[in-house]
């Protein structure tokens, strides 16, 4: 599976959502890519990704991509990550 | 053991004052500026990036992760501490109202990411979190990054 994490910039926020995506993987046993990308190579890379993680203003700015767009809080919250990923791969 | 924060941070100010979210940024800032980290020009990309993506750096309730792309306004890699007297409002529908801003310079995507994994560490552990939003000194907030890269 391919998972984008998005940010603005790719140096900061991403990163963190990407760190703590793959502790969240990785305890759900589940086995993805997770890159990290800022908004203008995310518009591609979401075209081949099935899941999207990113805040609420950078998914609106994202617009129409055929992954299953996911929008996170709370990038330190583990148990928010948790919920949805597994809403997402069910 | 995890890289102590309190190492890495190039300036801490606590009960910072901020009229408004531009202001809370550039005191992020001032501080990387101080450390020698960036020029002021970087600063102006900090506040550049949120009038462009929207108030997305406020990656957590009351903590905003200030940051701009790796430029030429980057001597070298950087991360400041702003914990501010009263809370800012940065316009996030969730996050709101900030107290803390993590100033972050980074010379390219991959060197500064073990200096983020000590950001995380901490600041997603509740108690430390507590205990870094009552400190009311410099000293006070590198003890307890201290203590806590230790316990790690």
């Amino acid at each position: 599976m391919k998972i984008v994490a998005v940010c603005g910039m790719g140096i900061g926020t991403s990163i963190l959502l990407k760190m703590n995506a793959e502790k969240v993987l990785a305890k759900l046993g589940i086995d993805a890519d997770v890159e990290a990308a800022d908004i203008g190579v995310a518009k591609g890379a979401a075209q081949t990704a099935q899941i999207v993680l990113t805040s609420d203003e950078l998914a609106g700015e994202l617009g129409q991509v055929p992954a299953n767009v996911i929008i996170i809080n709370n990038f330190f919250d583990l148990d928010e990550i948790t919920d949805k990923l597994t809403e997402a791969v069910r | 053991m995890t890289l102590n924060l309190a190492e890495s941070l190039c300036s801490i100010s606590t009960k910072a004052t901020a009229s408004d979210w531009r202001e809370a940024i550039r005191l992020s800032g001032d501080g990387l500026v101080s450390g020698g980290a960036t020029t002021d020009e970087y600063t102006d990309q900090m506040i550049a990036a949120v009038v462009e993506h929207g108030p997305y750096i406020v990656i957590a309730p009351g903590i905003a992760l200030a940051h701009a792309r790796p430029s030429d306004a980057v001597l070298h890699g950087g991360l400041s501490w702003v914990s501010l007297e009263t809370p800012v409002e940065f316009g996030h529908p969730k996050n709101d109202p900030v107290t803390l801003v993590i100033g972050l310079a980074a010379v390219d995507h991959t060197t500064h990411i073990d200096v983020l994994k000590a950001v995380a560490g901490v600041l997603s552990d509740k108690a430390v979190r507590a205990r870094l939003d009552a400190a009311t000194t410099d000293e006070e907030v590198r003890t307890i990054l201290g203590e806590a890269a230790s316990a790690s």
